[in-house]
């Protein structure tokens, strides 16, 4: 008797206590949404991004902040999957009411939160989402990098003018549409250049053993191969590659950029080169200035995917304070008349495509840096 | 053909981890015909117990004796764990439901997993050098000291295992409870302490296999244990579960034709396929390539 | 008649509270979305945790893999309201819009649901022949296959999901199969055929003896809670407008087993709670969220020592209200 109403009791208060109180931004200050990858297997671009994110806000506040209220942004973690990049994304804009989505770094958890946002009128930008279709997806989603056609273009090139190699084998990663991406552009550009491509072999995210795959590419003999992925497996691929007797060098793409990488992949990644989105060492002074402050702040040195988070968080503000209102539909007309907005990245001017063009730095692995080599500017600018 | 060749290699390497790790399945399915689900948790923390032992060496350079004696450490640690979870999970319902038992096995496997992305965080973690590096070459196949030592250690223990199976007393009284666990009693083996000792074995052997793993492929993370486990337990299946040499060459098999379909199919069936063998195992032959058939009692 | 007055009650109860919570109804009243979805995912888990229950808890099959078959149904019929709702809509061109998706999302569900009884069907011929351990090991296998194969077809965006799918199903709708979810599993259970399920969970080798098709039945129960899994994972698909292969693992169908363990196996109202606890505990503890499957699964090692016939074992809810003095049992005419 006694514990049928403590079941029927126990039912009912759980129910009640349901409407949870919703964190919505006040009369007095401006929310703004981002979702990354703060834990899973690319931890790190999450964490980067967050970072400069918040010190970009925090910089902005104590200028006087943005329209006459604070800033705040409302984090949630999608734990590396896409699924719950979306599941984040709902909550961001459904429960915290936000006015602004920044996220996110992979073209696949982009992707799956995109069309929310664009179904619910919420500008998103995404920093680091190289994948075209990102900003394919609607007019309220924009990007402030450049995308893969472009980024696979310096892949190609690396090979072609620099290493001066013919041969070049791809290993790319399924799940992921950035690896997809870039391989098939990197593919067309270099047998474009005259180049051929002696052998494909994939993985997916999250595996650990490539032997397999590495031993047939090897069977092929190639002069350099491709690994468009991200960092913990690109760093394990080195290592196992060398294990297995292969020496040549390893192109790769902005995925690369992590502090983990040369913790992980150590040696085997000496004289590997990939495309990113900017340079530690580059003298200009804005650049210099955000590196030392994100030093002070942080205690690391910024990553690339920091640096596009810094941007990314000041063209939204930039971009509010000349709609002069964080409605969507205004806030989303003053991103696209974006121009000329000088960011740690480069000069960041928003085509109507809605993605930045911009260069992209070549950098090189020695030692435990990654030492700047050259500037690829886009065709046609 | 020296490509065939490497791939063997690297199928074999992998097979080997797999084969210690189906040890244990076999050994505990034997004794209490339980499908043990947190078996390859196990084989996690085994890896993750060699990751803080071998921190704890690291001032040392990599040398033969700590890689020794982080595994030591590793597998006396797990053999403990299985003794607990033997102790405090499967012992109170060792006479219930087989559902019972079997959803038991799954919310130990689950607390397994999620206590440890609790309590060493959800990123992968990445295995110091341990052993000094050496690459072999044999005609074109290339072999690493780790994969060496992950064939060598795991033949070697699989061979003690063997001694200690057929020829010590204990062996011979598991293989009694093996065949029948209440007669086993009345011939007065203590089949209590005979149960822990096949747990504390079998954990053993699943947590020199994430030491092994750890060498071989730095990254380790919570969830490691899930995949590698299910495929060890269809090695140990196709082998014939129960039996134990089945469970070696079951892992071999696995390991082999795993790497085989990656390096020559498509990497986006490598998990599949075990699962397919599997199936395919159990609708033609469920007892296995060494089992025997067995007879459903009414 | 009764039960058909009864049944459009229900759903035009279900319809005009939709209306109510979402605010199309009294102006300023309206529930915070957040609450709204939490709720309408538990209507989800419920058809979830009914249709396993029916294998695992009545027939006494250990199937662990039936997130395989919400994936087919969330799968198939995102595809089929992607790829031919605007062809379908157009055909029923002469209702109003509201109807014409109604039209399109239950023929999107019917097809997804078909689909997922193939695969019940394709599953179970050859896995229920199998006993216990063995046949929760193939589902497993089974549930893990499909997962992997769906995730390999770009039509239906591979890695990154499918997108775009329209929000056709809500709260409404949800809980419309729910109810018919219940409806049906209830109605089976105590059938004729009903009766034979629980003979085969009882003692599988007398229930042969006495002349049931065993493996008949099994595979019938199977594709039955099969389709009733597709049609959850159709709902799924069109509520949150997205799905992943990621959210149909293993670890989903491990979910499905915990709602039905605690709430009882056996128990159709042992299910509905447990897939209510379940969900609610999962919402509450969301700041916890890393405690979160720690709490559950150490709940399901305790409650498999304690009490492993969860909550409401065999029973049901109402048996514990009964309507009217039941007139009592003849004693043995032989006692003691």
């Amino acid at each position: 008797m006694k514990s049928r109403v403590l079941r029927a009791g126990l039912l009912i208060a759980a129910v009640v206590a349901f409407p949870i109180a919703c964190r919505r931004g006040g009369g007095d200050e401006i929310l703004v949404g981002e979702y990354g990858s703060l834990t899973g297997t690319t931890a790190t671009f999450g964490q980067s991004t967050n970072n400069a994110i918040q010190m970009a806000f925090d910089e902005i506040n104590s200028a006087g902040g943005l329209l006459g209220k604070k800033v705040r942004v409302a984090v949630e973690d999608d734990q590396s999957k896409p699924e719950e990049a979306a599941t984040a994304v709902t909550k961001l804009i459904n429960q915290n009411h936000v006015v602004a989505m920044l996220g996110e770094v992979s073209s696949s958890r982009s992707l799956a939160a995109a069309p929310i946002c664009q179904a619910n009128g919420v500008p998103m930008i995404s920093p680091s989402s190289t994948n075209p279709r990102v900003t394919q997806v609607g007019d309220y989603i924009f990007r402030v990098c450049f995308i893969d056609p472009f980024q696979a273009e310096v892949g190609a090139r690396i090979a072609w003018e620099i290493l001066k190699v013919k041969k070049v084998a791809i290993l790319s990663d399924v799940r992921n549409d950035y690896s997809v991406g870039l391989q098939t552009f990197f593919r067309q550009h270099f047998k474009g250049f005259g180049g051929e491509i002696v052998a494909e072999q994939s993985y997916s995210e999250g595996d650990s053993d490539f032997r397999a795959q590495l031993t047939q590419i090897k069977s092929a003999n190639p002069e350099a191969i491709y690994v468009p992925g991200y960092y913990t497996e690109v760093a394990t691929i080195a290592r196992q590659a060398r294990e297995l007797g292969i020496a040549v060098p390893l192109i790769g793409g902005d995925g690369w950029d992590s502090p983990r990488l040369w913790e992980i992949g150590g040696e085997a990644l000496n004289g590997c080169y990939f495309s990113n989105h900017y340079s530690v060492d580059d003298p200009s002074p804005a650049v210099q200035k955000f590196v030392a402050d994100y030093k002070k702040r942080y205690n690391q040195t910024p990553d690339a995917l920091a640096a596009l988070g810094y941007d990314a968080a000041r063209i939204l503000a930039d971009a509010m304070k000349r709609a002069g209102t964080t409605k969507g539909d205004k806030v989303r007309n003053a991103l696209l008349a974006t121009k000329d907005f000088p960011g740690v990245t480069g000069t960041i001017t928003i085509n109507k495509e809605r993605n930045a063009v911009k260069p992209a730095v070549v950098l090189k692995i020695e030692n435990g840096k990654f030492v700047y080599m050259t500037t690829v500017k886009p065709t046609g600018t | 053909m020296t490509t065939f060749l490497q791939q063997l290699v690297n199928g074999i390497s992998l097979g080997s981890i797999y084969a210690l790790i189906a040890l244990g399945y076999t050994m505990v399915y034997g004794v209490l015909r339980l499908i043990n689900f947190a078996h390859g948790d196990v084989y996690m923390l085994g890896a993750y117990a060699g990751y803080y032992l071998s921190r704890k060496l690291k001032g040392d350079e990599p040398s033969l004796a700590s890689a020794l004696l982080v595994m030591l450490g590793a597998m006396l640690t797990c053999a403990l764990v299985g003794v607990i979870i033997e102790r405090f999970a499967y012992r109170p319902v060792r006479r219930a439901a087989r559902l019972t038992l079997l959803i038991m096995a799954i919310g130990v496997s689950l607390f397994i997993e999620n206590a440890a992305q609790l309590v060493f965080g959800p990123d992968p973690k990445f295995f110091p050098s341990l052993a000094p590096r050496a690459d072999f070459r044999v005609g074109g196949v290339r072999l690493t000291s780790e994969q060496l030592t992950v064939i060598a250690v795991s033949f070697l223990l699989m061979l003690l295992l063997r001694f200690f199976i057929l020829k010590t007393r204990t062996g011979k009284a598991m293989r009694a409870v093996s065949f029948y666990l209440d007669t086993a009693k009345l011939m007065g083996i203590s089949t209590d302490k005979i149960i822990a000792i096949t747990f504390a074995l079998g954990s053993a052997l699943a947590a020199a296999a994430g030491v092994l793993i750890g060498m071989q492929i730095p990254k380790i993370d919570p969830l490691m244990g899930i995949l590698y486990g299910l495929k060890a337990f269809v090695a140990a299946v196709l082998g014939g579960i129960g039996n134990v040499p089945g469970a070696v060459i079951g892992g071999l098999l696995i390991g082999t034709s795993e790497v085989m379909v990656v390096g020559y199919l498509s990497s986006t069936f490598r998990d599949a396929i075990a699962f397919g063998i599997l199936i395919l195992v159990l609708l033609l032959r469920p007892q296995g390539i060494l089992g025997r058939a067995q007879k459903e009692k009414v | 008649m009764k039960g058909f007055l009864l049944a459009i009650v229900f759903v035009a109860v279900l319809f005009l509270g939709n209306s109510l919570l979402t605010g199309g109804l009294v102006p300023g009243f309206s529930v915070s979305p957040y609450f709204l979805q939490v709720v309408s995912l538990a209507g989800i888990n419920i058809i979830l945790a009914v249709s396993l229950n029916l294998i695992n808890g009545f027939t006494g099959q250990f199937s662990i893999g039936h997130a395989g078959f919400m994936a087919i149904g969330a799968y198939v019929s995102a595809y089929v309201t992607a790829t031919f709702g605007d062809r379908i809509r157009g055909a029923v061109g002469m209702l109003p819009p509201a109807f014409q998706n109604s039209v399109l999302l239950l023929i999107a569900l019917g097809i997804g649901a078909a689909c997922a009884a193939v695969a019940g069907f394709l599953v179970g011929v050859p896995s229920l022949r199998l006993r216990g351990d063995y046949l929760a090991i193939v589902t497993l296998g089974f549930g893990e296959i499909i997962r992997v194969f769906i995730l390999n077809i770009d039509a239906v965006g591979g890695a990154r999901g499918f997108s775009g799918i329209p929000r056709l199903a809500n709260f409404a709708w949800i809980y419309l199969f729910a109810g018919a979810t219940i409806l049906v599993v209830s109605r089976i259970v105590r059938s004729s055929f009903g009766r034979t399920l629980v003979a085969i969970r009882e003692d599988e080798i007398a229930a042969e003896a006495m002349g049931v098709n065993t493996t008949r039945s099994k595979v019938i129960s199977f594709v039955v809670s099969s389709a009733m899994a597709g049609v959850a994972g159709g709902l799924f698909a069109h509520y949150l407008m997205y799905v992943h292969t990621n959210s149909f693992t293993f670890i989903k169908s491990f979910e499905i087993i915990i709602m039905i363990v605690i709430g009882g196996l056996g128990s159709i109202t042992g299910s509905v709670l447990g897939a209510v606890l379940y969900i609610v505990l999962t919402e509450g503890l969301r700041q916890f969220a890393q405690y979160r499957m720690v709490l559950f699964s150490l709940l399901l090692i305790v409650i498999m020592i304690v009490r492993p016939q969860g909550i409401l074992g065999h029973r049901e809810l109402w048996s514990f209200f009964p309507r009217r003095r039941r007139v009592e049992p003849v004693p043995p005419a032989i006692a003691g």
